[in-house]
């Protein structure tokens, strides 16, 4: 087939159909965060002292933990379904979880007695978060994963570990609800080990489903 | 013309071509394919291996351009994300026929001015993928392409909407898309 036979075929159809790619994107995350926000409120739901604990700073800036990580990512993936999207600049968006988390991990070490540091991080919930995170987050990662495959990310495996990052962001934000461990000890150990686990299974699914 | 004239140029015919105009499509389509083919050779040469099957990446990368042509931003620009699209099917390409490694590919503006003349191929990537299809699917992409016939003569001739014609089309080069994606596996 020459060039110009193929060209013939493809020049008959020039106009897109259906939705943008930005607006399946955003139909995609929310599709994916409500699916996650039932199943959460189906199995566990938030805790029964919620209404107290949103009082107390440390529970409150978990929240701003999760939401610094989701709402960067999310915009990041958006971001990588164009080939020309760089990552490395756009990479500087994981500082601002980062920061958030670092910043209450200082506080807490200079506001709780080292003898406590322990028991903080060790908390009574380990175990769940690593497990609920990861399961809260297979709803939006596979709705991010399936819509951005009608993208061309430069580097699929990158594309789709930022999708886990975004999918990890809103599982951990709906988790934090229910969880009692509100220290940032805790958070920074546990919610990010989660998180890694959502991000690895990403980049892993994203080589593979991303590529085109 | 300069360099950042024809982009603009190119960028215009694009969206002309979004908004559905057939023949700037194909007239952009073809410049495309020019300048692809001359960054192909390139790149193929400096690692090394033969030009035999450069136009099989050219119409790869056109078949991307098309599936993907909605992840342009629609900006004054559009050789950057040509050039990305290229770049990436050209790496794919030199990977699968085990160039051990390939010398960077020089920026695809640079090449942008290079006319080419026409191309002799035949038994491509693109005929033994296609063959692979449905017959439905084959039937279209072959009436369409190697006979020249529209859309609308297609329909008629095998008593379908143009609509389904379209259809049928837009999902016969995703998979053909799709099959050559797996050749590189």
């Amino acid at each position: 087939m020459k060039t110009s036979d193929l060209i013939a075929a493809l020049a008959v159809d020039p106009k897109p159909r259906g939705m943008a790619l930005g607006q399946r994107f955003a139909i995609a995350l929310a599709f994916g965060a409500i699916v996650s926000a039932c199943a959460f409120a189906l199995m566990v739901g938030p805790r029964h002292d919620i209404a107290r604990a949103m009082g107390s700073m440390r529970f409150d800036w978990k929240f701003v933990d999760t939401i610094a990580l989701a709402a960067p990512t999310g915009f990041l993936a958006w971001r990588l379904l164009r080939p020309v999207a760089k990552a490395g600049p756009w990479m500087i968006g994981l500082f601002v979880p980062a920061i958030a988390l670092g910043g209450s991990l200082a506080m807490e070490l200079m506001m709780t007695p080292s003898d406590l540091w322990l028991t903080k991080l060790v908390g009574s919930n380990a175990l769940h978060c690593l497990m609920l995170i990861p399961l809260l987050s297979i709803p939006p990662l596979a709705a991010l994963l399936f819509v951005m495959r009608a993208g061309a990310p430069a580097s699929p495996r990158i594309a789709g570990a930022v999708a886990g990052f975004a999918a990890a962001g809103l599982a951990a934000t709906l988790y934090a609800s229910n969880c009692t461990d509100d220290s940032p000890l805790f958070v920074a150990t546990w919610y990010t080990l989660a998180t890694a686990i959502v991000v690895a299974a990403g980049a892993i699914l994203g080589d593979r489903l991303l590529r085109w | 013309m300069g360099e950042g004239q024809i982009d603009e140029e190119w960028a215009k015919k694009m969206r002309a071509a979004l908004a559905g105009d057939e023949a700037i499509y194909r007239q952009l389509l073809e410049e495309i394919a020019r300048s692809v083919r001359a960054m192909a050779r390139g790149a193929f040469a400096r690692s090394r291996v033969g030009d035999a099957d450069v136009e099989d990446v050219v119409q790869e990368t056109l078949l991307a351009i098309h599936l993907k042509r909605d992840t342009w931003d629609g900006g004054l620009r559009l050789a950057p994300w040509v050039g990305a699209i290229a770049r990436h099917k050209i790496i794919d390409a030199l990977r699968r026929r085990g160039a051990r490694q390939y010398a960077p590919i020089e920026d695809f503006e640079a090449v942008i001015p290079a006319p080419e003349g026409d191309d002799p191929h035949d038994l491509s990537d693109a005929d033994r993928l296609i063959s692979q299809l449905p017959a439905r699917q084959q039937d279209i992409v072959r009436s369409i392409s190697l006979q020249g016939q529209s859309i609308a003569a297609t329909a008629a001739r095998l008593s379908m909407s143009e609509g389904a014609v379209r259809v049928a089309l837009h999902r016969a080069l995703k998979s053909l898309a799709e099959a050559w994606r797996r050749m590189s596996q």
